[in-house]
């Protein structure tokens, strides 16, 4: 049970690393999006801007690009939305676990 | 994978896909990572068209599944969480542009590739009306690479690993780190298709693409793999009686 705590709290560190390094290497980079940057290449490869054919919905009814600050409050609304439903459910799962180990009176080690 | 279905299941597929070719030409079809309007009507269309067997497919999978394991409706909730996380992130890479993963990995390994189309379309949804990321009119081929090609990939990666009696941690870090990177891969072929390069054709394309999406993907793909196999452990701990109605720990994958 310990080992697989460190295992994991090692992995997490190892996640958050390979995540934050790139800012403190490439400080004079922009970090856009890798989807803008496909378009960039759409451009090169016909030779002219290209003029997407459609915009999003959401654009054309509030007549403009989403706002930063809105994009981020969906972005954020999308992580919220999932870890409330890991949170949950892992919760229910690990309270079931002590009850079950409780009862049967052995600690299951795996 | 049709041929298993029924005449009635057929008869479903055959109108939904009637239905799917109407819609398509109202911009209703396909994509994940290409953004509204940049794939051609034609290709929007028909990346669509090729989704919906699969999105068929999804669907009675999960159907089938939670009929027989009833209890491991909590499980694919979370794996449809994870897709939601995990896709919401947008991460820095050492190519100084960001990106972000898929989050597919987890639910391809737990339940087989197939239901992984459903939960991928929903947070394509979410992503091309609420977040201008993505798009409607890409939506077919988004959806193809994320939520079917993708998984397909982890799955087939997870299963060959099992066979090769890797180590299952190893197995699932290699099955969700390259599902992920596949879906990128597809990604830079589905616009080298829509816009082969005049010198060198759709290859030249296809490597043009690639150059753009793999290396910011690379690191990306390795933290998905990592933080895969963080939720694997977890559920091993806490969760073995779905994992066991699953057929996760004893082998046959479902």
């Amino acid at each position: 049970m310990t080992a697989t705590k460190k295992t994991v709290i090692g992995l997490l560190i190892l996640v958050a690393l390979i995540a934050i390094v790139p800012l403190f290497i490439l400080q004079d980079a922009e970090f856009g999006g890798s989807d803008d940057a496909g378009s960039v290449a759409i451009s090169e490869i016909t030779g002219t801007e290209y003029e997407p054919w459609f915009t999003p919905i959401f654009e054309t009814a509030i007549n403009g690009e989403i706002p930063g600050e809105v994009e981020s409050l969906f972005f954020c609304l999308q992580t919220g939305i999932g870890v409330g439903i890991i949170a949950f459910v892992m919760g229910r799962f690990v309270e079931r676990k002590k009850q079950e180990d409780g009862k049967s009176g052995l600690k299951k080690t795996k | 994978m049709n041929t298993s279905l029924n005449i009635r299941e057929k008869r479903f597929i055959a109108v939904a896909a009637a239905i799917a070719l109407v819609f398509g030409f109202t911009p209703v079809a396909s994509a994940m990572h290409i953004m509204e309007g940049y794939l051609p009507v034609g290709f929007s269309v028909a990346w669509g068209v090729i989704c919906i067997p699969f999105l068929i497919a999804g669907y009675m999978a999960i159907k089938k599944n939670l009929k027989e394991n009833p209890k491991t409706i909590t499980l694919l909730a979370m794996a449809g969480a994870y897709v939601f996380v995990l896709s919401s992130l947008k991460i820095p890479s050492v190519t100084g542009s960001c990106s972000h993963m898929t989050g597919t990995g987890l639910g391809a390994i737990l339940f087989g590739p197939a239901p992984m189309s459903i939960l991928g379309v929903i947070v394509l949804l979410f992503q091309a009306i609420l977040l201008a990321h993505g798009g409607l009119t890409t939506l077919g081929a988004n959806t193809f690479s994320m939520a079917i090609a993708g998984p397909f990939m982890t799955y087939g990666i997870f299963i060959l690993c099992k066979k090769i009696k890797i180590n299952r941690h190893v197995g699932v870090f290699l099955a969700a780190a390259i599902g992920d990177l596949f879906t990128y891969c597809i990604t830079a072929f589905q616009l080298a298709l829509a816009y082969p390069s005049e010198s060198g054709g759709v290859a030249a394309s296809v490597v043009k693409f690639l150059a753009v999406f793999a290396p910011t993907q690379v690191p990306l793909a390795i933290i998905e793999g990592i933080l895969t196999v963080v939720i694997i452990i977890g559920l091993e701990t806490y969760a073995q009686p779905e994992l066991n109605d699953l057929g996760y720990l004893t082998g046959g994958v479902k």
